[in-house]
Protein backbone atom coordinates (compact mmCIF):
# COMPACT_ATOMS: atom_id res chain seq x y z
CA UNK A 1 0.00 0.00 0.00
CA UNK A 2 1.36 3.40 -0.87
CA UNK A 3 1.94 6.02 1.78
CA UNK A 4 -0.68 8.74 2.08
CA UNK A 5 1.24 11.91 1.19
CA UNK A 6 0.45 15.09 3.08
CA UNK A 7 0.70 18.72 2.06
CA UNK A 8 0.34 21.98 3.96
CA UNK A 9 -1.33 24.77 2.01
CA UNK A 10 -0.88 28.47 2.72
CA UNK A 11 -4.45 29.72 2.85
CA UNK A 12 -4.97 33.46 2.58
CA UNK A 13 -8.72 33.33 2.15
CA UNK A 14 -8.47 34.47 -1.46
CA UNK A 15 -9.23 32.53 -4.61
CA UNK A 16 -5.75 31.48 -5.72
CA UNK A 17 -4.78 29.53 -2.62
CA UNK A 18 -8.26 27.99 -2.64
CA UNK A 19 -7.82 26.75 -6.20
CA UNK A 20 -4.26 25.54 -5.61
CA UNK A 21 -5.45 23.52 -2.64
CA UNK A 22 -8.33 22.02 -4.56
CA UNK A 23 -6.00 20.99 -7.41
CA UNK A 24 -3.86 19.03 -4.97
CA UNK A 25 -6.80 17.58 -3.03
CA UNK A 26 -8.11 16.28 -6.36
CA UNK A 27 -4.86 14.36 -6.77
CA UNK A 28 -5.56 12.37 -3.62
CA UNK A 29 -3.19 14.23 -1.31
CA UNK A 30 -4.19 14.88 2.32
CA UNK A 31 -4.08 18.66 2.64
CA UNK A 32 -4.32 20.86 5.72
CA UNK A 33 -4.24 24.63 5.65
CA UNK A 34 -2.22 27.20 7.52
CA UNK A 35 -2.96 30.88 7.88
CA UNK A 36 -0.49 33.26 9.47
CA UNK A 37 -1.75 36.19 11.50
CA UNK A 38 0.76 39.04 11.32
CA UNK A 39 -1.34 41.80 12.89
CA UNK A 40 -1.54 43.60 9.55
CA UNK A 41 -4.22 41.37 8.08
CA UNK A 42 -7.22 43.37 6.95
CA UNK A 43 -9.45 40.38 7.73
CA UNK A 44 -12.53 41.86 9.24
CA UNK A 45 -10.89 44.27 11.68
CA UNK A 46 -12.30 47.48 10.37
CA UNK A 47 -15.63 45.72 10.11
CA UNK A 48 -15.41 44.59 13.70
CA UNK A 49 -14.67 48.10 14.88
CA UNK A 50 -17.02 50.24 12.83
CA UNK A 51 -20.57 50.16 14.04
CA UNK A 52 -22.15 50.72 10.65
CA UNK A 53 -20.39 47.64 9.29
CA UNK A 54 -21.49 45.34 12.09
CA UNK A 55 -24.78 44.50 10.50
CA UNK A 56 -23.05 43.16 7.39
CA UNK A 57 -22.30 39.48 7.45
CA UNK A 58 -18.70 38.92 8.31
CA UNK A 59 -16.61 35.83 8.03
CA UNK A 60 -12.97 34.92 8.27
CA UNK A 61 -12.23 34.02 4.67
CA UNK A 62 -9.42 31.59 5.47
CA UNK A 63 -11.75 29.60 7.76
CA UNK A 64 -14.47 29.77 5.17
CA UNK A 65 -12.16 28.47 2.42
CA UNK A 66 -10.99 25.63 4.66
CA UNK A 67 -14.55 24.65 5.49
CA UNK A 68 -15.62 24.82 1.85
CA UNK A 69 -12.73 22.58 0.85
CA UNK A 70 -13.25 20.27 3.83
CA UNK A 71 -9.75 20.68 5.24
CA UNK A 72 -8.38 21.59 8.65
CA UNK A 73 -6.96 25.05 9.15
CA UNK A 74 -4.23 26.02 11.58
CA UNK A 75 -4.14 29.74 12.35
CA UNK A 76 -0.73 30.73 13.63
CA UNK A 77 0.07 33.89 15.57
CA UNK A 78 3.33 35.21 14.12
CA UNK A 79 2.92 38.78 15.38
CA UNK A 80 6.24 38.96 17.22
CA UNK A 81 8.38 37.09 14.73
CA UNK A 82 6.90 39.09 11.89
CA UNK A 83 8.25 42.38 13.25
CA UNK A 84 11.67 41.67 11.83
CA UNK A 85 10.13 41.17 8.37
CA UNK A 86 8.47 44.59 8.52
CA UNK A 87 11.34 46.44 10.17
CA UNK A 88 14.32 44.95 8.32
CA UNK A 89 13.20 43.52 4.98
CA UNK A 90 16.26 42.22 3.16
CA UNK A 91 14.56 42.70 -0.20
CA UNK A 92 13.06 46.08 0.64
CA UNK A 93 9.54 47.41 0.37
CA UNK A 94 7.06 47.61 -2.48
CA UNK A 95 5.29 50.83 -3.34
CA UNK A 96 4.22 51.26 0.30
CA UNK A 97 5.51 49.59 3.49
CA UNK A 98 4.81 46.16 2.04
CA UNK A 99 7.80 43.79 2.30
CA UNK A 100 6.08 41.25 0.03
CA UNK A 101 9.06 39.12 -0.94
CA UNK A 102 10.46 38.89 2.60
CA UNK A 103 6.94 38.18 3.79
CA UNK A 104 6.48 35.26 1.41
CA UNK A 105 9.92 33.86 2.30
CA UNK A 106 8.98 34.15 5.98
CA UNK A 107 5.62 32.42 5.58
CA UNK A 108 7.01 29.58 3.51
CA UNK A 109 9.84 29.19 6.03
CA UNK A 110 7.28 28.93 8.86
CA UNK A 111 5.31 26.42 6.79
CA UNK A 112 8.50 24.44 6.21
CA UNK A 113 9.17 24.32 9.95
CA UNK A 114 5.58 23.15 10.43
CA UNK A 115 5.78 20.30 7.93
CA UNK A 116 9.00 19.10 9.49
CA UNK A 117 7.44 19.14 12.96
CA UNK A 118 4.24 17.40 11.76
CA UNK A 119 5.69 14.94 9.31
CA UNK A 120 4.09 16.41 6.21
CA UNK A 121 5.70 16.01 2.81
CA UNK A 122 5.40 19.30 0.97
CA UNK A 123 4.00 22.83 0.88
CA UNK A 124 1.63 24.39 -1.63
CA UNK A 125 0.85 28.02 -2.36
CA UNK A 126 -1.49 29.82 -4.74
CA UNK A 127 1.36 31.77 -6.33
CA UNK A 128 1.18 32.57 -10.03
CA UNK A 129 4.16 33.87 -12.02
CA UNK A 130 3.66 37.56 -12.72
CA UNK A 131 0.55 37.90 -10.55
CA UNK A 132 2.16 40.25 -8.05
CA UNK A 133 4.83 42.80 -8.99
CA UNK A 134 7.16 42.09 -6.08
CA UNK A 135 6.78 38.59 -4.74
CA UNK A 136 5.28 36.61 -7.62
CA UNK A 137 7.77 36.98 -10.45
CA UNK A 138 9.74 34.41 -12.37
CA UNK A 139 13.00 35.59 -10.77
CA UNK A 140 11.62 35.67 -7.20
CA UNK A 141 10.07 32.19 -7.25
CA UNK A 142 13.46 30.47 -6.70
CA UNK A 143 14.40 33.09 -4.08
CA UNK A 144 11.41 32.03 -1.98
CA UNK A 145 12.32 28.34 -2.36
CA UNK A 146 15.91 28.99 -1.34
CA UNK A 147 15.46 31.50 1.47
CA UNK A 148 12.58 29.63 3.10
CA UNK A 149 14.59 26.43 3.16
CA UNK A 150 11.66 24.61 1.54
CA UNK A 151 13.57 24.20 -1.74
CA UNK A 152 11.85 21.62 -3.97
CA UNK A 153 9.24 20.77 -1.35
CA UNK A 154 7.45 23.96 -2.38
CA UNK A 155 4.90 23.36 -5.13
CA UNK A 156 2.83 26.03 -6.92
CA UNK A 157 -0.01 24.10 -8.52
CA UNK A 158 -1.40 27.06 -10.49
CA UNK A 159 1.84 27.74 -12.37
CA UNK A 160 3.78 24.55 -11.75
CA UNK A 161 3.88 23.67 -15.44
CA UNK A 162 5.99 26.78 -16.04
CA UNK A 163 8.45 25.98 -13.27
CA UNK A 164 11.14 23.34 -12.76
CA UNK A 165 9.96 19.99 -11.46
CA UNK A 166 9.58 19.74 -7.69
CA UNK A 167 10.00 16.79 -5.34
CA UNK A 168 6.30 15.78 -5.24
CA UNK A 169 6.31 15.61 -9.06
CA UNK A 170 9.62 13.75 -9.29
CA UNK A 171 8.53 11.21 -6.70
CA UNK A 172 5.23 10.66 -8.49
CA UNK A 173 3.15 11.81 -5.51
CA UNK A 174 1.38 14.15 -7.87
CA UNK A 175 0.95 14.30 -11.63
CA UNK A 176 2.65 17.32 -13.21
CA UNK A 177 0.32 17.08 -16.19
CA UNK A 178 -2.60 17.94 -13.93
CA UNK A 179 -0.99 21.17 -12.69
CA UNK A 180 -1.62 24.51 -14.41
CA UNK A 181 0.52 26.98 -16.33
CA UNK A 182 -1.05 30.30 -15.36
CA UNK A 183 0.99 33.48 -15.67
CA UNK A 184 0.50 37.22 -15.65
CA UNK A 185 -1.65 39.63 -13.74
CA UNK A 186 -4.94 38.62 -15.31
CA UNK A 187 -7.62 36.85 -13.29
CA UNK A 188 -9.48 35.14 -16.12
CA UNK A 189 -7.80 31.69 -15.88
CA UNK A 190 -8.47 31.56 -12.13
CA UNK A 191 -12.07 32.61 -12.54
CA UNK A 192 -12.55 30.03 -15.30
CA UNK A 193 -10.98 27.30 -13.18
CA UNK A 194 -13.18 28.24 -10.23
CA UNK A 195 -16.24 27.89 -12.47
CA UNK A 196 -15.01 24.54 -13.76
CA UNK A 197 -14.58 23.34 -10.17
CA UNK A 198 -18.03 24.56 -9.21
CA UNK A 199 -16.66 27.25 -6.90
CA UNK A 200 -18.96 30.21 -7.26
CA UNK A 201 -18.51 32.09 -4.02
CA UNK A 202 -15.07 33.41 -3.14
CA UNK A 203 -13.49 36.48 -1.58
CA UNK A 204 -12.43 39.31 -3.87
CA UNK A 205 -9.17 38.09 -5.31
CA UNK A 206 -5.77 38.99 -3.90
CA UNK A 207 -3.82 42.06 -2.95
CA UNK A 208 -6.20 43.77 -0.59
CA UNK A 209 -5.57 41.61 2.44
CA UNK A 210 -2.67 43.45 4.07
CA UNK A 211 -2.66 46.94 5.57
CA UNK A 212 1.01 47.35 4.60
CA UNK A 213 0.00 47.70 0.95
CA UNK A 214 -2.23 50.64 1.89
CA UNK A 215 -0.71 54.07 1.32
CA UNK A 216 -2.48 55.87 4.17
CA UNK A 217 -1.69 53.10 6.63
CA UNK A 218 1.96 53.00 5.56
CA UNK A 219 2.22 56.75 6.04
CA UNK A 220 0.92 56.43 9.60
CA UNK A 221 3.36 53.64 10.37
CA UNK A 222 6.31 55.65 9.03
CA UNK A 223 5.16 58.66 11.06
CA UNK A 224 5.02 56.53 14.21
CA UNK A 225 8.60 55.37 13.73
CA UNK A 226 9.81 58.86 12.94
CA UNK A 227 8.12 60.32 16.04
CA UNK A 228 9.57 57.64 18.30
CA UNK A 229 13.01 57.87 16.76
CA UNK A 230 13.15 54.11 16.31
CA UNK A 231 11.63 51.48 14.07
CA UNK A 232 9.66 49.25 16.39
CA UNK A 233 6.02 48.50 17.18
CA UNK A 234 3.73 46.52 19.45
CA UNK A 235 0.45 44.90 18.41
CA UNK A 236 -1.53 47.70 20.08
CA UNK A 237 0.33 50.28 17.97
CA UNK A 238 -0.51 48.65 14.68
CA UNK A 239 -4.11 48.00 15.69
CA UNK A 240 -4.57 51.66 16.63
CA UNK A 241 -3.21 52.73 13.24
CA UNK A 242 -6.30 51.09 11.73
CA UNK A 243 -8.70 53.14 13.82
CA UNK A 244 -9.79 56.77 13.86
CA UNK A 245 -8.42 59.99 12.49
CA UNK A 246 -4.74 60.56 13.32
CA UNK A 247 -3.48 64.14 13.66
CA UNK A 248 0.05 65.16 14.56
CA UNK A 249 0.15 68.88 15.40
CA UNK A 250 3.61 68.65 17.03
CA UNK A 251 6.41 66.10 16.71
CA UNK A 252 6.12 64.84 20.31
CA UNK A 253 2.49 63.71 20.23
CA UNK A 254 -0.45 62.85 18.03
CA UNK A 255 -4.19 62.60 18.53
CA UNK A 256 -6.25 59.52 17.71
CA UNK A 257 -9.83 60.65 17.27
CA UNK A 258 -12.73 58.19 17.04
CA UNK A 259 -14.85 58.81 13.93
CA UNK A 260 -17.99 57.09 15.07
CA UNK A 261 -19.47 55.11 17.94
CA UNK A 262 -17.83 51.80 17.07
CA UNK A 263 -14.39 53.39 16.92
CA UNK A 264 -15.00 55.28 20.16
CA UNK A 265 -15.93 52.02 21.86
CA UNK A 266 -12.79 50.39 20.52
CA UNK A 267 -10.64 53.30 21.72
CA UNK A 268 -12.33 53.10 25.15
CA UNK A 269 -10.48 49.85 25.67
CA UNK A 270 -7.17 51.68 25.30
CA UNK A 271 -7.87 54.88 27.24
CA UNK A 272 -6.10 53.80 30.43
CA UNK A 273 -2.85 53.54 28.49
CA UNK A 274 -3.07 57.11 27.18
CA UNK A 275 -3.77 60.68 28.19
CA UNK A 276 -7.30 61.09 26.88
CA UNK A 277 -9.92 63.74 26.33
CA UNK A 278 -13.67 63.62 25.90
CA UNK A 279 -16.20 66.40 25.47
CA UNK A 280 -18.89 66.79 28.15
CA UNK A 281 -21.09 69.71 27.07
CA UNK A 282 -21.55 68.35 23.55
CA UNK A 283 -21.46 64.85 22.04
CA UNK A 284 -18.02 64.16 20.66
CA UNK A 285 -15.33 61.60 20.07
CA UNK A 286 -12.97 59.99 22.52
CA UNK A 287 -9.47 61.33 21.81
CA UNK A 288 -6.28 59.53 22.80
CA UNK A 289 -2.94 61.35 22.90
CA UNK A 290 -0.06 59.15 21.80
CA UNK A 291 3.47 60.27 22.65
CA UNK A 292 4.67 62.59 25.38
CA UNK A 293 2.40 65.61 25.42
CA UNK A 294 3.26 68.49 27.78
CA UNK A 295 0.72 70.85 29.38
CA UNK A 296 0.68 73.11 26.31
CA UNK A 297 0.15 70.15 24.03
CA UNK A 298 -2.77 68.88 26.10
CA UNK A 299 -4.37 72.33 25.98
CA UNK A 300 -4.00 72.33 22.18
CA UNK A 301 -5.37 68.79 21.96
CA UNK A 302 -8.41 69.77 24.05
CA UNK A 303 -9.24 72.52 21.55
CA UNK A 304 -8.90 70.06 18.68
CA UNK A 305 -11.10 67.53 20.50
CA UNK A 306 -13.73 70.28 20.89
CA UNK A 307 -13.42 71.00 17.19
CA UNK A 308 -14.41 67.41 16.37
CA UNK A 309 -17.44 67.50 18.70
CA UNK A 310 -20.95 68.71 17.99
CA UNK A 311 -19.90 71.92 19.75
CA UNK A 312 -17.49 72.90 16.99
CA UNK A 313 -19.33 76.19 16.42
CA UNK A 314 -19.90 76.95 20.11
CA UNK A 315 -17.79 79.55 21.90
CA UNK A 316 -16.83 77.13 24.64
CA UNK A 317 -16.94 73.38 25.01
CA UNK A 318 -16.54 71.63 28.33
CA UNK A 319 -14.01 68.83 28.15
CA UNK A 320 -12.73 66.20 30.55
CA UNK A 321 -8.99 65.72 30.40
CA UNK A 322 -7.42 62.65 31.97
CA UNK A 323 -3.63 62.79 31.88
CA UNK A 324 -1.91 59.42 31.89
CA UNK A 325 -1.86 58.08 35.45
CA UNK A 326 -3.58 61.16 36.93
CA UNK A 327 -7.06 62.27 37.98
CA UNK A 328 -9.52 63.61 35.41
CA UNK A 329 -10.15 67.37 35.38
CA UNK A 330 -12.75 69.53 33.65
CA UNK A 331 -12.04 72.60 31.59
CA UNK A 332 -13.81 74.93 29.21
CA UNK A 333 -12.00 75.42 25.91
CA UNK A 334 -12.62 77.27 22.65
CA UNK A 335 -12.92 74.84 19.72
CA UNK A 336 -10.07 75.28 17.28
CA UNK A 337 -11.25 76.90 14.03
CA UNK A 338 -10.69 74.58 11.07
CA UNK A 339 -8.63 77.29 9.36
CA UNK A 340 -6.03 76.94 12.12
CA UNK A 341 -5.59 73.23 11.52
CA UNK A 342 -3.16 72.78 8.64
CA UNK A 343 -3.65 69.81 6.33
CA UNK A 344 -0.16 68.56 7.26
CA UNK A 345 -1.46 67.64 10.70
CA UNK A 346 -3.64 64.94 9.20
CA UNK A 347 -1.77 61.67 8.85
CA UNK B 1 -13.90 16.33 31.99
CA UNK B 2 -12.81 19.83 32.89
CA UNK B 3 -14.24 23.25 32.17
CA UNK B 4 -12.09 26.21 31.24
CA UNK B 5 -12.74 29.89 30.69
CA UNK B 6 -10.86 31.95 28.16
CA UNK B 7 -10.80 35.73 28.21
CA UNK B 8 -10.57 37.01 24.63
CA UNK B 9 -12.34 40.31 25.32
CA UNK B 10 -11.16 43.29 23.25
CA UNK B 11 -9.29 40.97 20.91
CA UNK B 12 -10.17 41.23 17.26
CA UNK B 13 -10.55 38.19 15.06
CA UNK B 14 -8.73 36.00 14.44
CA UNK B 15 -7.11 36.36 17.89
CA UNK B 16 -10.06 34.80 19.79
CA UNK B 17 -9.86 31.81 17.42
CA UNK B 18 -6.09 31.52 17.84
CA UNK B 19 -6.41 31.64 21.64
CA UNK B 20 -9.17 29.02 21.55
CA UNK B 21 -7.19 26.80 19.19
CA UNK B 22 -4.05 27.00 21.34
CA UNK B 23 -5.92 26.21 24.56
CA UNK B 24 -7.93 23.36 22.98
CA UNK B 25 -4.69 21.81 21.73
CA UNK B 26 -3.75 21.18 25.38
CA UNK B 27 -7.13 19.68 26.42
CA UNK B 28 -8.79 16.29 26.35
CA UNK B 29 -11.86 15.19 24.39
CA UNK B 30 -15.00 16.15 26.30
CA UNK B 31 -13.41 19.13 28.05
CA UNK B 32 -15.26 22.40 27.56
CA UNK B 33 -13.99 25.93 27.00
CA UNK B 34 -16.12 29.04 27.41
CA UNK B 35 -14.62 31.83 25.32
CA UNK B 36 -15.55 35.40 26.27
CA UNK B 37 -15.16 37.96 23.53
CA UNK B 38 -16.32 41.35 22.31
CA UNK B 39 -15.61 41.04 18.57
CA UNK B 40 -18.83 39.91 16.93
CA UNK B 41 -16.81 38.21 14.22
CA UNK B 42 -16.16 35.48 16.79
CA UNK B 43 -19.80 34.41 16.41
CA UNK B 44 -18.89 33.20 12.94
CA UNK B 45 -15.27 32.31 13.38
CA UNK B 46 -15.23 30.21 16.55
CA UNK B 47 -18.06 27.92 15.30
CA UNK B 48 -16.42 27.68 11.84
CA UNK B 49 -13.10 26.77 13.42
CA UNK B 50 -14.85 24.22 15.65
CA UNK B 51 -16.65 22.55 12.74
CA UNK B 52 -13.47 22.30 10.69
CA UNK B 53 -11.49 20.78 13.50
CA UNK B 54 -14.08 18.37 14.86
CA UNK B 55 -15.18 20.26 17.97
CA UNK B 56 -18.70 21.26 18.92
CA UNK B 57 -20.20 24.58 19.97
CA UNK B 58 -22.67 23.71 22.73
CA UNK B 59 -23.77 27.18 23.83
CA UNK B 60 -23.66 30.76 22.60
CA UNK B 61 -24.74 33.73 24.69
CA UNK B 62 -24.76 37.40 23.93
CA UNK B 63 -25.47 40.30 26.29
CA UNK B 64 -24.33 43.92 26.59
CA UNK B 65 -22.02 43.58 23.64
CA UNK B 66 -20.25 40.64 25.22
CA UNK B 67 -20.35 37.21 23.67
CA UNK B 68 -19.64 33.84 25.20
CA UNK B 69 -19.19 30.71 23.15
CA UNK B 70 -18.77 27.30 24.74
CA UNK B 71 -16.86 24.69 22.78
CA UNK B 72 -16.71 20.99 23.62
CA UNK B 73 -13.43 19.43 22.57
CA UNK B 74 -13.90 16.64 20.04
CA UNK B 75 -11.98 13.42 19.49
CA UNK B 76 -10.08 14.92 16.59
CA UNK B 77 -6.32 15.06 16.88
CA UNK B 78 -6.15 18.55 16.05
Amino acid sequence: MSTQRKALSLISGGLDSMLATRVILDQGIHVEGVNFFTGFCVEGHTHAIRKKDRAKPKRNNALWVAETLGIKLHIVDVIDEYKDVVINPKHGYGSNMNPCLDCKCFMVRKAHEWIQAHNFDFIITGEVIGQRPMSQRRDTMPVIQRESGAEDRLLRPLCGKNLPETLPEREGWIDRERLYGFSGRGRKPQIALAREMGIEDYAQPSGGCCFLTDEAYSHKLTDLWQARGERRYELDDIMLLKVGRHLRPRPNFKLIIGREEGENNFLEGYRKQFTHIRTLSHPGPLVLLDGEPGADDIALAARIAARFSKGRDAEQVEVEITPLGAEARREHVAPMPSGEMPQEWYL
Amino acid sequence: MSHYELDARRMLCPMPVIKTQNLVATLKPGDTVEVFCTDHGALNDVPAWSRINGHEVIATRESDGEISITVRVGDSDG
